[in-house]
Order: structure tokens, then sequence, then C-alpha cells
């Protein structure tokens, strides 16, 4: 057993911002253990660029944005391990990890920070019927093996999902040579940047299909085509508007899935709607001393706001290391009313704070509505929106009156009014 | 008459751009100043950076990730990627290094956005 003040599980984006921040607000001890061979988490993979406008003010690729954290790691000294997977983690903070040159590695950490991202929902996920052939990939496999191994993964290809892993990699294809036949997206708006939807689509003339979704596979041994339909408000596909596209490769971007099991089973409470742990405003789930942040916590929209996120996750892990754990008393944060959810979940009644950024996302595209925030029935803080959609983040940062005004309160509600 | 849709914020307004005179060309559906300015870049001379893999030699991995160091126009994007095809650089390479210099006489270079160490 290997006694560790800082245990951070994943060294993407989050966890190398979470060392860093955890670092300079004065802990030493801390390790990074990483799954795979090398730092940067999905950055590596990611080789767009747009990486970096609000931490930088300049537009860097995911690997050169991961390669500015890593400096920041190794110039630190920070300890880290690759090709290292977490087994399980305890309530009493035990991290059972493994890997080739080590074995079975245990840690007796005084705080663990979550940052282990997401997996990609897979075709089980939403059960397309069809053939079970080869040429259906998950968007970020392809993304892998195009960028990273050097293989392409087909030549005609129909894309289910219209956020953003599916309109880049809609581009990526058409430049190394495929069709693009058609990006297919359920619901009747897509959850990915504008940004993307014109320099992915539009650019290459590629046809966006809203309300419409994948019906059939057809195919032996390889995919020959996709039948797609549109579907009704309530989402079922209306079938005598099928029509078969011919391709041979399926790529499902279908959305992320966090990597809650670990934290799950060390009995820390998760959210049905984000799928990541409770969390209160220092990032600490409700197991004391493990903290949450990144992707595992809530899906991001720009690695930017994941670093954000990370290291206020750092820098609170740091002072529970020093100073023990805050009072019981807390306000609780909830979204209503077209929000579907706010992080962080609770306030500390007696943290003392400067400022306070609290990220929503809302139900549906909404048009000229206001942000409000009531507590307990009283209506504090309103901010005017021309536009919000499901695809962005929304945010309100909280002054220290404020905050002030919610410890005094019990509980917050986010909402949406005319 | 052009119709475009705006990228500056999350409303992506529907814009008409009418560039018949191009001294004054007419943006009409923005809803702010930043609607106008991107149409009409997007109707003047509209640039993207371009981002893609090489081949490595005897690296950790088999791609190194590569970017233009500038924006190209737009319609020069597959004829740059072209001169990516048949390239096989020798590891290792290191982030920043120039891949393919002046791409297509336009001044602008192919470099490596990621370091790869030679195979172990």
């Amino acid at each position: 057993m290997i006694n560790k003040n800082l245990v951070i599980i994943g060294g993407g984006p989050a966890g190398l911002a979470a060392a860093k921040s955890a670092y300079d607000a004065g802990e030493r001890d801390i390790v990074i253990l990483e799954r795979q061979s090398e730092l940067g988490g999905i950055l590596n993979q990611c080789i767009h660029n747009g990486f970096g406008l609000h931490t930088f003010k300049e537009e860097l690729t995911g690997p050169e944005y991961a390669q500015r954290y890593i400096v920041e790691v190794q110039k630190r000294n920070i300890e880290y391990k690759l090709d290292t997977t977490v087994l399980s983690i305890s309530n009493d903070k035990i991290v059972t990890a493994v890997n080739e040159a080590d074995g079975l590695i245990k840690y007796a950490a005084k705080a663990i920070i979550v940052a282990c991202g997401c997996r990609e929902r897979p075709r089980g996920g939403i059960n397309v019927a069809g053939s079970r052939c080869a040429g259906i990939f998950s968007a970020g496999t392809a993304q892998k093996l195009i960028n990273i191994d050097g293989y392409m993964p087909g030549k005609e290809v129909v894309i289910l999902g219209s956020g953003d892993i599916g309109l880049i990699m809609a581009r990526r294809m058409t430049f190394e040579g495929a069709k693009v036949k058609a990006v297919v997206e359920l619901m009747p708006y897509s959850s990915g940047l504008n940004r993307n939807i014109v320099q992915c689509l539009k650019d290459f003339d590629i046809p966006l299909l809203f309300s419409h979704t994948v019906v059939d596979i057809k195919g032996e041994g390889r995919v020959s085509s996709v039948v797609i339909a549109q579907v009704d408000e309530r989402l079922n596909p209306i079938m005598s508007t099928a029509q078969e596209i011919k391709c041979d490769t399926l790529l499902l971007s279908i959305g992320l899935v966090p990597e809650k099991e670990l934290a799950e089973k060390a009995g820390v409470k998760v959210s049905p709607i984000t799928g990541g742990a409770i969390v209160d405003e220092s990032m600490m789930t409700s197991v004391e001393g493990i903290f949450e942040c990144g992707n595992v916590l809530h899906v991001h929209d720009l690695v930017d706001f994941v670093s954000k996120e990370s290291e206020d996750a750092g820098a609170s892990a740091a002072k529970y290391i020093k100073d023990g754990a805050k009072s019981e008393a807390k306000v609780s944060i909830v979204g209503a009313d077209g929000v579907r959810y706010v992080v962080p979940h609770y306030l500390s009644k007696t943290a003392s704070l400067d400022k306070l950024q609290l990220k929503m996302r809302v139900a549906n595209v909404f048009k000229n509505k206001r942000l409000v925030a009531v507590l307990d029935g009283e209506e504090i803080l309103s901010k005017k929106k021309q536009i919000v959609t499901p695809g962005e983040m929304e945010s309100i940062i909280l002054t220290a009156e404020q905050i002030k005004k919610i410890q005094s309160g019990e509980k917050l509600t986010l909402c949406l009014k005319d | 008459m052009k119709e475009l849709i705006c990228i500056c914020c999350p409303m992506g307004c529907h814009l008409q751009v009418d560039d018949s005179d191009k001294k004054n060309i007419i943006v009409t559906g923005n809803t702010c100043p930043r609607g106008a300015k991107y149409a009409k870049d997007e109707v003047t001379c509209p640039k993207r950076v371009v981002t893609s893999v090489a081949a490595v030699d005897g690296g950790e991995i088999n791609m190194v990730s590569v970017k233009t160091s500038d924006s190209i126009p737009k319609d020069k994007m597959f004829d740059a990627l072209k001169l990516l095809d048949n390239i096989s650089v020798p590891a290792p390479v290191e982030i920043g290094q120039v891949i393919v210099k002046d791409v297509l006489g336009l001044g602008v270079d192919f470099v490596a956005t990621k370091s790869v160490s030679k195979q172990r």
C-alpha cells in the first residue's frame, strides 16, 4: 500500500488541469493514473482546430492544447503512471490499479479526483435494428483509426447523430477521400456547434437530415446500405418515408456516457440526468474526499470549460487535504421549467467564495427567454437570452454578495421564463 | 444573392448576402454587426485552417497530426491535402516541425501538431 495525498484518475484535459492547480495550491504528493500510453486523453485524436479560444486566446488543435497542459505537469515534476488502469476505488479512498511494470498497485489516498471522462454510446444503446455486419463504428473509433492508426474505415458513409463528433468526422472522412452521403439527426435540431455545421457539412454540401433516424442496416459481412426514415413528434419512425442509402460504413455519433462506474462503486451518488456525480461547489461528491470534474461529471461543449472546472476541483482537493471537510449544511441547486440540470448540485452554507459559476443545460431550443434564479420562491437574478439550445452549455456567474444571500436560503431553482 | 448561416454565436442567423456590387456588399438577416462582417469575409475570400495527418516512419504511432500554419483559401483545401498523401516523415517528429514547406506556393506550411517519438 502506497500512501498518497492526491490520486487523480485520468490524464486527459481534466486530470492534467486538476493536477496543475492542486500543485499550485500547495499540494506536492500527487499521482496521475492514465490508462493510455500517453497523456492528453481524447484530445490526442481530435486533430481539428478550435480548442483553447477561451484559455489561450488562440485556436489550437487538440494535441496542441493537450501539450500545453502536459508541459505544465512535467514542469512541476508531478508523478504520472501511463498504461495504468484503475480497477476500483473504495469509500475509504483506497485506489486499486494495475499495469505491466508494477503489477497490482494500491494507493491509500487522502483525496481522489475522478477525471476519467466519457465513453461513446454504442449501437446497443439505441437498439438500431438490422444486420450485425462489419462497417458500423462509433464516430470516435473511426476518428482514432484515421488520425492515430492511419486506417480508413470506409468509402461511402452515413453518419447517425449530428453532435460535434459526428460533424467533425463528416469532414474528416471527406478530407481522406470518402463520400459522406448524409448526416442523419433524430432531433429537429443539432446538438453540435453552428460553426461545425457550416465548416464540416455546408462546405462540402453534405446533407443534414433533421428528424430522421436509421431504421435498418443491411449487409452480409459488410454494410451494403442503411434505411432511414423521418420521425414524428414523438420520435417514432414514419415508415412510409423510408428510403435506402447505399453505403459501406455507418458511423454512430449518438452521445457520450460518463465513465461513472468507478465512483459509483465507491458509493458516490450519481445524478440520473447527467450520469455523473452529484457535487457541491468544491466539486466534492457525496463521499468525503472524492472529487469529480470534466466530462465524467457532465458533458462539456468546450475543453476550455473542462480545464476551468478541473482547476477548481484540483484547488479544492488540495484545500481539503490541508483543512479537512466543511460543515454539512447545504443549499440545494436544481433546474426546472426548461433547465434540465445545474452543476454544482449543492452550495455549502459556510463556504467563503468570491464567485461561483453555475453551469446548466436546457431541454430544448428556446428563443427570447429569461434565465432566472429563484431562491425559496423569490427571484434574485435574471439574465436575458435571445436563444438557448441544448447544444450549448449556459452559465451564470454569481458574485460574493449573491452567494451570501443564497447561503441564507434552502433551495435555488434555475428556470426559463418569458 | 448568397445564403449563409452565421457562425458567430448559437443564434445561427440565416444571412442573405448581395455581392453583385463587390464594393458594396449588402448583408441582411443578421441580428448583430458581427454577422455582417462574417458574411462579407465569407463571400470575398473564405479561408480555412486545414488539419489532417501524415504517415510517420518508425514512430510509436503510425500518424502525426498536422495543420496549415495559417488559413488558406477554401478552394485550395483538397489540393493542399493531396501533398500529404505520399509522404512518410521519419520519427522522431517534434511539435511545430515543418512537414510540407510552402504549401502550393501560398507561403503557408503544414506543421506537426504533436510530437511522435521513435518506436521503443
